[in-house]
C-alpha cells in the first residue's frame, strides 16, 4: 500500500506527496502529458529532442545541472510514445533546489540556439548508437510501420528519420514548449523525507505563479481494427534469422488489459513459459524466444520475438509458434499456470515498490491514467482475472488475422 | 522572490554518511551469514557466493558454464521443473560469474522463502549437468556471440581488455566459438565439486528477513558438509600487457559510429592512490557534469555519452574511457580526451568545481545507501575483498578532504597520454 496525499494548485498543477521517513533522500518527479504520439508526422522525434533541450538552461538559471550537483543531487529524464518524465533525487535537506530548478524550466526555457544545435547532434548520435549501428536496431521501426496504419504509434520515440531531427527549428521548440509544458498539463510528485505541509508551501512558493496554460486535448487518429494478417520480409546484415509476430492489444485503461497481459506472460514470460519450453528446449527451433508488450496507454502490441537456430527454416519456426498458440486457444487455462503468472505480477509490483524513485514515477504514471490510487488496486485487478477471461483473450487477441509478422533474414552474401 | 538566486543548500560534505552495520550469524557447519534487515518492505534478497569465478578455471568458459548450468537440472528435477518451481512463486534465481567469485541470487516475496528453499538447496548441492542442457547452452551462447561480434562496442571491450591484461589472463580472456565447443560436462562437474563446497560458501541476506530465516538456512545449508571440504588456493597469474599502444580496427565497413576506448593499467583498491583516483576520475569523466561530457557531448555534440571509469578488479585494475562517437569525429574526440587530461595536469581544479564534485559524490553515496539491498551490496564488496568499514569511511574522508594540489599531482602521475592504449573499432 503506497500512501500519498494530493492537492491541486490554482493554476491546475496536480501535486502528489508520498512521505517516507525511513530514507534521508527526497525525489521530485515532474511528468508532462506529452509523448511522441502527439507529434506532427512530418516532425517525428521532436518530443524526445525537446527533452534534451530541457537541460539547456531556463529563463533565470543558465545551467540546470551544476546547482543540482552542488546540492548533492542527480537527475535524468525519459520520453516514451505516451509521456515525458523528469526526475531528481537529492538529500532531503536540499529539496528546495529541486523546486527552484523544476519551476523555472516550467516557467520558460532560455531557448538557446547553441543548445539546439548541439543537442540535435547529440540525438543524431543517440539515433545511430541505438538504431543504426546495432544489428536488428531497426526492427521496431519496421514493426510499428507494419502494425499501425494510422495511429501515431507508427513511429518510434527517437523519430522516423534523422532528417526530422536535423531540421528542427527554434520556433518549433518554442511552440511545443508553450503548448505542452504548462502546469495544467503536468503532474508533480514529491516523495521521501518530506512532509505534506512543507511540500504545500514549497509548491505554492515556486510553482504557484506560473500561468496555468491551456489543457491539451488529445485527438489522435485511431487505428482501425485489423482485418487481415500482414507480413513483411526483409534482409539485413545480421548473422541470424529472426522472427517477430505482433498482435494489437487493448489500451492501458481497458478492463481486458489485465487478462491480455497475463496471456503474454503465459505464452512467453520467463524460462518456464510455453514458448521457451517447447520451442527452445524441446524442438530447438529458437535460441531465444519471448512474448512481451510495452504497457502503452493507447492500444499497444503483444509481440513474440525470437532468433532462429541456424539452419531452421523461417516458415517452420512460424508454424511452430502458431501451433503453440492454437494449443493455448484450444485448452482450458490451467489453474496453476494462471496462479503462477499472477504470482509473478505480485512479485514484480513488490520489487518495483522498493525504490523511492520508482514509487514516485509510478504515482505520476497512474495519476496520468486518471487516478494515482489505481496504483494500489493494480494487483487486485490482476488477481480478479478468471481462467475463462484469459481463455477468451487467447482467442480474441491471438487470432491469425490480427497478426503482423516480420521475417528478418540474415543476408549472408 | 528572485528566481536567479539559488535557495540555500546544506553542503553534502557536512552530511554524516553512515553505513548501517550488518548482523552476522554462523550456521552449524560454519557458513557465515551476513544480514541487513528492512521490515518495511515485503521482499527478500538471498545470495550465496563461492570462489568460483573465471580466475579459477583452467579451461576457458568453464567457470561461467558451470555457474549457468547448475540451475538446468538436478539429481531429481529437470530444468523445466526447477524453472516452474521458481516462477510459480514469482521469484527470480539469477546467477552471475565474475572474475573471482560466482554467485546465486534469489529474489522473492519474503512469505515464499520457505517454499523456495528446497529448490535452492537442490540447485546448489545436487546439480546434475545434463548433456542435453549443455548442448543447448553451447548452441545458444555461440549464436549470441555471433550477434554480439557485430557490435562495435562489444568488440572494442574485448580488445581493450586483451591489450591491458593479455589474452591468457582471466581479465583479458574472451569467449570464442572454440571455447564453447570444447566444453564437456565432466569438466563442469569437476569444477563444480571443487569450488561449490560448504566450506567455501558465504551467504548475504537483506530485506524483510522472516524470523525463522536462519533456521531455514541451517536446515538446508547448515547441517551437512555438503559437497565436501576443499581448500582453494588462488593461483598467481601475472598480466601480460600489449606492447603496441595504438589500434584502429574495422569491424563493419559501413559502420556509422566508432567505439573509442582509451585505457591504461592502474593499481588495485589496496593502493593508496585508488580512493584518490575515484575523485579525480569523477571530475574527468565520472558523472554527467564531467569535463569529458561537457566538452565532447555538451560543447561539440560528437557523442550521446562519454564515460571514464576506474575498474575495481581485485588483482590489478585499469582506467578506461569509453564512448561511441560519430565515425568522422572519432579522431577529433580522441584529441579532446587527451587535451582534458593535459588540462588536469597543468591547471589546478577551480574551487567551485571541486566543491561541486565533493557534494555530488557524497549525495550519490547517500542515495546509493538507500535500502537494505544497496547496503548489503556495499558490505558484500567489502567482505569479499577482505576489507571492513574503515575502508568505506576512508573513501568518504578522501572525497571530503583531498586537495586540488594532490589531484593535480595524481593527474601528472596517471594522465600521461603516451601511457594509454588507444583503440577505435568501427
Amino acid at each position: 500500500m503506497i500512501h500519498y496525499d494530493k492537492f491541486t494548485l490554482e493554476n491546475g498543477l496536480r501535486v502528489l506527496v508520498h512521505e517516507d521517513q525511513t530514507t534521508p533522500m527526497a525525489v521530485v518527479n515532474v511528468l508532462y502529458d506529452v509523448g511522441s504520439r502527439d507529434e506532427n508526422p512530418a516532425q517525428t522525434g521532436f518530443a524526445h529532442l525537446f527533452e534534451h533541450l530541457m537541460f539547456g538552461g531556463s529563463v533565470n538559471i543558465p545551467d540546470y545541472d551544476e546547482p543540482l550537483q552542488m546540492a548533492g543531487g542527480e537527475n535524468n529524464a525519459y520520453t516514451t510514445n505516451d509521456l515525458t518524465n523528469y526526475y531528481i533525487q537529492l538529500p532531503a535537506e536540499n529539496i528546495e533546489t529541486a523546486f527552484w530548478l523544476e519551476s523555472d524550466r516550467m516557467m520558460s526555457l532560455a531557448f538557446s540556439k547553441k543548445s539546439l544545435e548541439v543537442q540535435r547532434k547529440v540525438v543524431v548520435e543517440e539515433f545511430k548508437e541505438h538504431y543504426i549501428n546495432k544489428p536488428y536496431g531497426d526492427v521496431w521501426a519496421k514493426i510499428r510501420e507494419l502494425a499501425y496504419t494510422t495511429h501515431p504509434y507508427r513511429w518510434m520515440t527517437i523519430g522516423k528519420e534523422l532528417s526530422h531531427i536535423e531540421n528542427a527549428k527554434l520556433e518549433d521548440v518554442k511552440a511545443f514548449f508553450f503548448k505542452h509544458y504548462t502546469p495544467v498539463n503536468a503532474i508533480l510528485v514529491v516523495g521521501g523525507k518530506v512532509t505534506l505541509a512543507q511540500v504545500k508551501e514549497l509548491a505554492e512558493k515556486w510553482f504557484g505563479d506560473i500561468p496555468g496554460g491551456e489543457k491539451y486535448e488529445r485527438h489522435l487518429p485511431q487505428e482501425p481494427a485489423q482485418t487481415a494478417a500482414r507480413k513483411l520480409e526483409i534482409k539485413a546484415k545480421v548473422p541470424l534469422d529472426a522472427l517477430y509476430k505482433s498482435y494489437p492489444m487493448y489500451p492501458r485503461s481497458d478492463r481486458r488489459y489485465y487478462a491480455a497481459d497475463l496471456v503474454a506472460d503465459i505464452l512467453g514470460g520467463g524460462s518456464s513459459s510455453r514458448l521457451h519450453q517447447v520451442l527452445v528446449k524441446e524442438k530447438k527451433l529458437f535460441s531465444n524466444i519471448d512474448c512481451y508488450h510495452f504497457g502503452s496507454l493507447d492500444a499497444g502490441l503483444i509481440t513474440i520475438e525470437g532468433k532462429l537456430v541456424k539452419g531452421v527454416k523461417m516458415e517452420d519456426a512460424d508454424t511452430a509458434i502458431k501451433e503453440e498458440i492454437r494449443k493455448l486457444q484450444s485448452e482450458d487455462i490451467n489453474e496453476r499456470e494462471l496462479q503462477k503468472v499472477k504470482n509473478r505480477v505480485e512479485s514484480m509490483l513488490a520489487f518495483e515498490d522498493i525504490s523511492l524513485l520508482s514509487r514516485a514515477n509510478n504515482l505520476a504514471f497512474y495519476e496520468l491514467m486518471g487516478d494515482a490510487s489505481l496504483m494500489n488496486s493494480e494487483f487486485a485487478n490482476y488477481d480478479q482475472v478468471t481462467a475463462e477471461e484469459v481463455h477468451a483473450e487467447t482467442l480474441a487477441l491471438l487470432d491469425d488475422k490480427n497478426s503482423n509478422t516480420l521475417y528478418y533474414y540474415a543476408d549472408n552474401q | 522572490m528572485n528566481r536567479s538566486n539559488a535557495p540555500a543548500i546544506k553542503d553534502a560534505v557536512e552530511f554524516d554518511v553512515l553505513l548501517k552495520p550488518y548482523e552476522k550469524f554462523t550456521l552449524d557447519n560454519g557458513i557465515p551469514v551476513y544480514v541487513v534487515k528492512a521490515a518495511e518492505q515485503d521482499t527478500l534478497q538471498l545470495e550465496l557466493v563461492f570462489p568460483a569465478g573465471s580466475w579459477h578455471e583452467t579451461e576457458s568458459l568453464v567457470a561461467t558454464a558451470t555457474n549457468f548450468l547448475m540451475k538446468n537440472g538436478t539429481a531429481h528435477h529437470s530444468a523445466l521443473e526447477i524453472n516452474e518451481a521458481i516462477d510459480y512463486y514469482g521469484a527470480y534465481l539469477n546467477r552471475t560469474c565474475a572474475h573471482e567469485n560466482a554467485t546465486y541470487t534469489l529474489h522473492c516475496l519474503s512469505k515464499h522463502l520457505p517454499a523456495l528453499m528446497p529448490t535452492l538447496q537442490a540447485v546448489i548441492q545436487e546439480p546434475s549437468f545434463p548433456e542435453e542442457e549443455l548442448a543447448i547452452y553451447k548452441q545458444n551462447m555461440k549464436q549470441r556471440l555471433v550477434v554480439n561480434l557485430q557490435k562495435s562496442e562489444f568488440v572494442a571491450n574485448r580488445y581493450i581488455d586483451k591489450y591491458l591484461f593479455g589474452e591468457f589472463h582471466p581479465y583479458g580472456r574472451v569467449s570464442s566459438m572454440e571455447g564453447y565447443d570444447a566444453l564437456q560436462t565432466e569438466t563442469l562437474k569437476t569444477f563444480y565439486q571443487r569450488h561449490y563446497t560448504y566450506n567455501n560458501c558465504r551467504i548475504f541476506m537483506a530485506g524483510n528477513v522472516p524470523g525463522n530465516a536462519i533456521d531455514l538456512l541451517n536446515e538446508r545449508f547448515g547441517k551437512a558438509q555438503w559437497n565436501g571440504n576443499s581448500h582453494i588456493v588462488k593461483p598467481e597469474l601475472p598480466i601480460q600487457p600489449a606492447e603496441e599502444k595504438k589500434y584502429r580496427i574495422f569491424n563493419d565497413e559501413n559502420g556509422v559510429q566508432g567505439s573509442i576506448r582509451i585505457a591504461r593499467p592502474f593499481p588495485n583498491r589496496y593502493h593508496p592512490d585508488f580512493s584518490k583516483m575515484l575523485v579525480l576520475n569523477t571530475i574527468f569523466g565520472g558523472y554527467f557534469g564531467s569535463r569529458l561530457m561537457n566538452n565532447i557531448r555538451e560543447e561539440k555534440g560528437y557523442t550521446y555519452g562519454i564515460h571514464s571509469q576506474v575498474h575495481n578488479f581485485r588483482q590489478t585494475s585499469a582506467i578506461n574511457i569509453t564512448t561511441e562517437a560519430g565515425r568522422d569525429v572519432c579522431e577529433a574526440a580522441i584529441v579532446e580526451i587527451y587535451k582534458e587530461m593535459e588540462r588536469l595536469q597543468t591547471e589546478l581544479i577551480p574551487e567551485d568545481e571541486i566543491s561541486l564534485v565533493r557534494n555530488y559524490m557524497i549525495g550519490a553515496i547517500l542515495g546509493d545507501l538507500d535500502g537494505a539491498f544497496h547496503i548489503i551490496t556495499r558490505w558484500k564488496n567489502l567482505i569479499l575483498n577482505d576489507l571492513d568499514e574503515h575502508y568505506f569511511y576512508n573513501n568518504i574522508r578522501m572525497i571530503k578532504e583531498i586537495s586540488v594540489e594532490e589531484l593535480q599531482h595524481l593527474a601528472k602521475l596517471y594522465y600521461n597520454p603516451g601511457e594509454f592504449y588507444e583503440l577505435v573499432v568501427i
